[in-house]
């Protein structure tokens, strides 16, 4: 299997995403921000439309599309949590509409729709792993300069309040790495489900550990776990890898609700 | 001469029509167990937040002495069953200044050191979320313990606990109080605690408040004037 360059490919750029997307979700978890997540990837399907409308990479038309919207989202909702749903759908909405447009602009067979909603195994140069390489060696160092303000500012966001916490930069710094990752995620496992990878393994993890640290570890092992199987599986079957990735964290997610679910009975 | 930390002068606050403090003036000098009472919604939380700095009064003045460190503990948390942290990992959660991505040496012995004040070194492991109401508002305590604080202002700590564990909970504010001289300033609508523990109290009532020497309130106590 791995004597095809684009399975090496496609392994490769499966560890990164797994890797940072195992870190992020925990955040992502904390913050309670899957739809955050969810629309983001939304407004990345639009920026890889308008990137091939324009000639870009789809990579590079998902960042520009994302950084810019989380920034805005980032803006208009603030600090009220309420508000945020609302500012977060409006967005979402308008920009998949964008994407459909952008689409059918650029007259491109509907392959690429395709390959950018459900991700694609094959369509992924060795450029594109070592772009995806940079940028997620990119979220990681940033995370790591904002590691402690942001555990605060996530677990506790009463006692950052009063903690002098730059709060508002910490969430906007972190929107932005999101981008990134969302716009990097999306190659392999396609915009339609990176909020899988993102949301799922780091959900699971809470229940077996209680430290940050441990956390991140345990979401790590989940979402490599799924990328690694669910590449193999696609190899295998020709179905897609989409597929086996959202369906082996579902059942990780599904079993550690169970275990929860037992331990709580036994305690 | 004792030394005053916090000296309030005419403080007035208002939200858009709807006064809250009105010409409030008191002092908290070190050392000093102050009690905060009054009935749920005359002020408290609005004043400490005004001591916090995150409200401004619309008239009067607050001077805080330079370079006072406050340890707060909040009315309210959100902390569900779910919440996944350690109970040690949560209180490790506040440290300011300036903070390498892990803990060091210094910061994991501190950790150490206010788990055991509160009376919590034996479930330090256990996630927060699991933890009852006594011991959560135990590791909040230690939360607000963690940067070595001069002055301690507790919201509402024992308001959710049964008798025994709220005389624990405020047994370690009483030894912290004496033995470590911190100064506490504690919201309460609990009379029966204003009795026993602070040496000074402050009554906020509606458009007036009472402030002074926890004496006078057990004389006006015997002379029946509040009920
Ligand atoms: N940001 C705000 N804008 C407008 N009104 C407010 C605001 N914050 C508080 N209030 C009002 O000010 C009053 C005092 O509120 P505060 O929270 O200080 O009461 P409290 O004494 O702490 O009550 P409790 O014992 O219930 O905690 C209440 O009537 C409240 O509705
Ligand atoms: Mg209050």
């Amino acid at each position: 299997m791995f004597s095809f360059e684009f399975m090496q490919n496609a392994y490769l750029a499966g560890t990164l995403i797994a890797i940072v997307s195992g870190m992020m979700g925990v955040f992502v978890i904390a913050r309670n921000m899957p739809f955050m997540t969810h629309t983001l990837s939304e407004i990345g399907f639009a920026g890889a439309a308008f990137g091939i409308f324009v000639g870009w990479t789809p990579l590079n038309g998902m960042l520009a599309f994302t950084t810019v919207s989380s920034i805005m989202v980032g803006e208009l909702s603030g600090a009220v949590e309420s508000r945020r749903e609302s500012v977060i759908s409006a967005i979402s909405g308008l920009f998949i509409g964008l994407g459909i447009l952008f689409l059918s602009l650029s007259r491109k067979n509907s392959s690429y729709a395709t390959n950018i909603l459900f991700g694609s195994v094959i369509g992924i140069s060795r450029q594109d792993v070592i772009q995806m390489a940079a940028l997620s060696v990119l979220v990681l160092i940033v995370l790591l300069l904002i590691y402690r303000n942001l555990k605060d500012d996530s677990f506790d966001s009463v006692g950052a309040q009063t903690n002098h916490i730059h709060s508002r930069l910490i969430s906007l710094v972190f929107l932005v790495i999101l981008a990134f990752n969302v716009s990097v995620a999306a190659q392999i496992v396609g915009s339609l489900l990176i909020f899988v990878l993102l949301t799922l393994p780091a959900s699971s993890a809470k229940y077996f550990t209680h430290t940050v640290v441990r956390m991140m570890g345990l979401a790590i092992i989940f979402a490599l776990f799924g990328v690694w199987i669910g590449l193999y599986l696609g190899y295998l079957t020709n179905w897609p890898v989409t597929f086996f990735i959202a369906a082996i964290e579902a059942v990780i997610y599904g079993v550690s609700l169970f275990y929860n679910f037992i331990r709580s009975k036994s305690e | 001469m004792s030394e005053t930390l916090i000296s309030v002068e005419n403080l007035s606050l208002s939200f858009p029509n709807h006064p809250v403090l009105s010409d409030l003036s008191f002092q908290v000098n070190r050392g000093d167990f102050l009690g905060v009472i009054g009935e749920n919604g005359i002020g408290k939380t609005t004043l400490v937040r005004v001591i916090l700095g995150q409200l401004r009064p619309s008239a009067g003045k607050l001077v805080i002495q330079e370079g006072v460190k406050i340890g707060y503990v909040p009315q309210f948390r959100n902390v569900d069953i779910e919440y996944p942290l350690s109970i040690k990992d949560f209180i490790a959660l506040n440290f300011t200044g300036i903070k390498l991505p892990w803990l060091s040496k210094k910061e994991r012995q501190r950790v150490k050191k206010v788990i055991q004040q509160v009376g919590l070194a034996k479930i330090a492991d256990r996630p927060l979320g699991l933890a009852s109401g006594g011991e959560k508002q135990k590791a909040y305590l230690a939360q607000a313990l963690i940067n070595q604080p001069d002055l301690l202002i507790l919201d509402e700590s024992t308001a959710s606990l049964d008798p025994n564990t709220k005389k624990e909970l405020l047994d370690v504010v009483l030894r912290l109080n004496r033995e470590m001289g911190l100064t506490i300033f504690f919201v309460s609508h609990d009379m029966q605690m204003i009795h026993e523990y602070p040496d000074h109290y402050l009554w906020l009532q509606k458009g007036k408040y009472e402030f002074g020497s926890i004496k006078n309130l057990h004389n006006e106590n015997k002379e029946g004037q509040y009920v």
